[in-house]
């Protein structure tokens, strides 16, 4: 098996080649108004073959994993490489070859997991706790369980192994009356997602949440419209993380900067000269690349490239310091950069992507932050998301706000949407939560590349306070 | 390299698949049915950045899902598939095996509905393309001196169903799918593509000359526009956005009992201008003539006719939870081959009938605003240009919109253009997308922009 021992010998006519092979398993349960969806399984094994010759550099994926079948994908990545070196974008003479060594292994790999019944009958359990009401209309629990084994060799001896076990539950409610509909969920679409066990669960109190929900979807049902005008808006962290996702890691994305991904996914209002010296946002914003937090989703010892992956600050009291960019970005651009060069499966060539990307929590509690806002809005829970191809110019809306008055909550709105523009946006951030109120969060579905990629993202944030924000909410 | 190579071991892809289907047959045990659905794809991607190669390749893929059904009992396993015939139809009959004891286990599925009669197809398009690094010498040659990024995915895609009722279904079409934008500076460029089953060098020559000549519109000056309502032309790629953000749920028949599709008022009477009309037609594409349940999908769905809504995608589970006829639809109950009516604006005049305002060519990253509402928001991206009198004045700086559908192809829809344009998806995420929408232009009275 080449997920373990030793690999056959390949004579590849090649400057460099690494193999990348990925076996992941994915077990489905799922409980949608009381019925449980057909339990799916899937299982996707197979290799990615990099190459370096005469310059240039070609990959193939396949999922022969026999000694022939990873024998062609090389021979075929280094065909690649050689016709297309004069046309070679970067001189693949100039790039690393990495040598990584080691083994990384989810918190809780091999304990124990409920049975099927198991996770049935508590999907179950909450599916029926959620039917409180004739206007709920719809209500999903879900689980996924992935099973995920890396290993990454390379010529010059590199051989690193890395187990991971995720998991992501799901739960959402949807209510609907008089004309209008309105969904609540636990964190969001996904947005509970870490690696472990069960014990995930019980850090957000999964079970024993469906009421919980389906009463806060019957209250949006009832509640008024967000009202519009500018305010302080507190972020709760199930809307923080899209907030850093959209606007800071995709803007600092080394790729993006250096333009490969202008066709598709876009460019960035960030160019390569703000490095060390621009103000991103004020002075509590500190933002890091943290591969090291061992439940969130995305930690990992190597990246797709071999790059040994550390905690690093990415922005530091509000200035900008480092871009997310792997080795070869790295190499490209000039720029120091992280270990994030990471592929979604065995089929796709790795890119710079996020991983885990944290916003530092600060000295504020939850009292704290609602007492300081004269008026204002707090909202939680992304559900919509929208900004443009420079990563500036963004609009963002939650399942749920609170009005803010005079230092105290008020009222339940619907529909409570912002705007703003990246640039400045983070220089009003006035207060960052304490750790008690962080949350390790994070999505399954970080979209880029071309070929297309969705890959797995954590974050990490605590609430925060910003100031004047244009506020608005729905209806036409 | 060739991008239609035949692995030694494998005679042909759809006699691989129907061997592996052979295998399903093989490992039934009394009482027991199976569905099986099969992707595969071998396809070159080479992406491209600043006029050179960025990242080439190759991928090989095949995926198999296999539904093992006891009476009414089921379960699925999807895995991935080597090439290797005599390897994958133990996987496939292993899988089979692996089910069986997992689909005791489970209580009986009230909401699983699989087809009652055998309908077996078969469709293969196109033929081999050229050497695909061939067609990414012609595109580089034909953007030197540019700031070309872009991509180029070809090769053969296929999709297969087999059933324990002796169904087999075949659908394989080779396609090239080039993208690729000419940029000037910072965010101001000219998007560009070109797709479809046959490479013809003067329809490419085309395009490009076409992207290259408004390039020279990029370069004046750009202007900001002020917030507020604008006239508006969107082309059909700018309306291929608004089509894809109802593609999540809007013609779903799920998410239309449930009330959660953004066209869920359109049930209570709301309608959009008469001049509307939109089916999931078939023809109009290139995606297969059978969903993942075996059930045929039927030449024409009608979705909207003359502004109203009248029918839905209805997928076999969704029939069987609301009594309702299932339609082709499959599980996601998203178009495949979304087809909107034109009207009666000749393209070569948008221009002159929008007079003053804005012509968008691109449209980028939508959201709901307020899905019941089908209010939605949006930015413009790549070529868009504000109009005075009919002509091009200056390239505009990125705007976002925020507005309902209601009112852009509803009390705001002046004219739809005459022609239509059919744009093949070129998402590939996973796997190389048979989707497509055809689609016209639109002149819009008025559209919200807001930042």
């Amino acid at each position: 098996m080449p997920f373990e021992g030793p690999l056959p010998r390949f004579d590849v006519s090649a400057d460099f080649w690494s193999l990348r092979f990925v076996h992941e398993t994915c077990d489905s349960y799922a409980v949608r108004k009381n019925v449980p969806l057909p339990f799916a399984v899937s299982t996707n094994a197979g290799a990615m073959a990099s190459v370096y010759v005469d310059g240039g550099y070609g990959y193939a994926a396949t999922a022969d994993l026999s000694p022939a079948g990873l024998r062609d994908a090389l021979e075929r990545a280094a065909r690649w490489a050689h016709v297309t070196a004069r046309h070679a974008l970067i001189d693949a003479r100039t790039l690393p070859r990495p040598r990584p060594r080691g083994d990384y292994v989810s918190p809780g790999f091999d304990a124990p997991l409920p049975t099927r019944h198991e996770w049935y009958d508590m999907l179950l359990a909450e599916s029926r706790e959620a039917a409180i009401d004739a206007r709920i209309v719809d209500w999903e629990a879900l689980v996924d369980v992935v099973t995920a084994m890396h290993r990454f060799v390379t010529s010059e001896g590199g051989d690193v192994t890395q187990r991971h076990r995720l998991l992501f539950p799901s739960l959402d409610v949807t209510a609907h009356a008089n004309g209008d509909t309105q969904r609540r969920s636990l964190n969001g679409q996904r947005g509970i997602c870490q690696q472990g066990g069960v014990e995930v669960l019980a850090r957000f109190g999964f079970i024993g949440s469906a009421r919980r929900v389906a009463e806060e979807a019957l209250e949006l049902i009832a509640a008024p419209n967000c009202p519009s005008g500018r305010m302080d808006v507190l972020l709760m962290p199930d809307q923080m993380i899209l907030q850093i996702h959209e606007s800071i890691g995709h803007p600092l994305e080394l790729d993006r900067i250096l333009g490969d991904e202008r066709n598709f996914a876009g460019t960035s209002f960030v160019t390569p000269d703000m490095f060390g010296s621009y103000r991103y946002g004020s002075e509590l914003l500190n933002i890091t690349f943290d591969p090291t937090r061992p439940e969130e989703l995305a930690s990992y010892d190597y990246d797709d490239e071999g790059t040994r992956a550390e905690r690093t600050y990415l922005i530091r009291d509000g200035i900008l310091e480092r871009p997310l960019g792997g080795a070869i970005s790295q190499a490209r651009a000039g720029l120091p950069g992280v270990a994030n060069a990471r592929a979604d499966g065995w089929n796709r060539p790795p890119i710079d992507r996020m991983a885990n990307l944290n916003l530092e929590a600060g000295a504020s509690t939850l009292e704290d932050m609602v007492s300081s806002i004269e008026r204002g809005m707090l909202m939680e829970t992304n559900n919509s998301w929208s900004i443009d191809d420079s990563r500036n110019k963004f609009q963002f809306g939650c399942e749920r706000g609170r009005i803010i008055e005079n230092g105290k909550l008020g009222h339940v709105v619907k529909n409570p949407n912002y705007r703003g523009i990246s640039a400045s946006f983070w220089r009003s951030l006035a207060k960052v939560g304490d750790a008690s109120t962080l949350q390790v969060l994070g999505t399954p579905y970080c979209g880029k590349g071309e070929p297309g990629q969705t890959i797995r993202v954590g974050h990490a944030s605590p609430a925060c306070v910003f100031t004047d924000v244009d506020v608005f909410g729905g209806a036409a | 390299m060739s991008t239609v190579v035949d692995t030694p071991r494998v005679a042909t892809m759809e006699s691989y698949f129907n061997d592996l289907a052979g295998a399903l047959d093989r490992a039934l045990a009394a009482g027991e049915r199976y569905v099986a659905s099969f992707c595969a794809e071998r396809t070159d991607f080479v992406r491209m950045n600043r006029g050179k190669v960025r990242q080439p390749g190759h991928v090989e893929q095949r995926y198999l899902t296999v539904r093992l059904v006891k009476g009414a009992r089921h379960a699925s396993h999807t895995l991935s598939l080597s090439g290797d015939a005599a390897v994958d139809q133990a996987a496939a009959r292993d899988a089979l095996i692996g089910l069986r004891s997992v689909v005791v286990e489970l209580a009986d599925d009230p909401h699983l509905l699989l087809p009652d009669v055998v309908a077996s197809s078969r469709s293969v398009r196109g033929g081999a393309l050229p050497d695909t690094w061939q067609l990414v010498d012609t595109v580089l040659d034909a953007a030197k001196g540019e700031d070309l990024v872009g991509s180029l995915a070809a090769g053969p895609v296929q999709r297969g169903f087999a059933n324990s009722e002796g169904q087999r279904n075949w659908h394989e079409v080779t396609t090239f799918n080039l993208q690729w934008s000419l940029y000037l500076r910072a965010d101001k460029a000219v998007k560009a593509s070109y797709a479809g089953l046959a490479w013809d060098r003067g329809t490419f020559d085309a395009r490009m000359r076409e992207a290259r000549d408004k390039l020279s519109l990029i370069a004046r000056p750009s202007r900001t526009i002020a917030p507020g309502a604008y006239r508006a032309y969107l082309a059909p790629s700018a309306m291929e956005e608004i089509a894809g953000l109802l593609h999540w749920g809007g013609f779903s028949a799920r998410a239309l009992e449930t009330r959660q599709s953004a066209l869920a008022r359109m049930r209570d009477g709301a309608r959009l201008d008469p001049r509307v009309t939109i089916a999931e037609d078939l023809a109009a594409g290139v995606a297969p003539d059978f969903q993942a349940e075996g059930f045929a999908r039927p030449a024409r769905v009608p979705l909207i006719e003359r502004g109203a809504l009248v029918g839905a995608l209805v997928s076999p589970r969704t029939a069987r939870e609301f009594q309702l006829a299932a339609n082709g639809a499959n599980g996601d109950e998203a178009p495949e081959s979304l087809s909107m009516q034109g009207g009666d604006l000749p393209s070569h005049d948008a221009l002159d009938a929008l007079g003053t305002g804005l012509a968008i060519g691109n449209l980028w990253y939508l959201n709901y605003s307020d899905r019941p509402a089908c209010r939605m928001t949006g930015m413009t991206r790549f070529a868009t240009f504000w109009v005075e009198n009919g002509r091009i004045v200056a390239p505009a700086e990125v705007m976002r919109f925020d507005d309902t559908l209601y009112r852009m192809l509803g009390e705001n829809l002046e004219a739809l253009t005459r022609e239509t344009e059919l744009l093949l998806d070129s998402n590939s995420y996973g796997a190389r997308l048979l989707s497509s929408a055809t689609l016209p232009g639109a002149l819009l009275r008025a559209m919200s922009f807001t930042l």
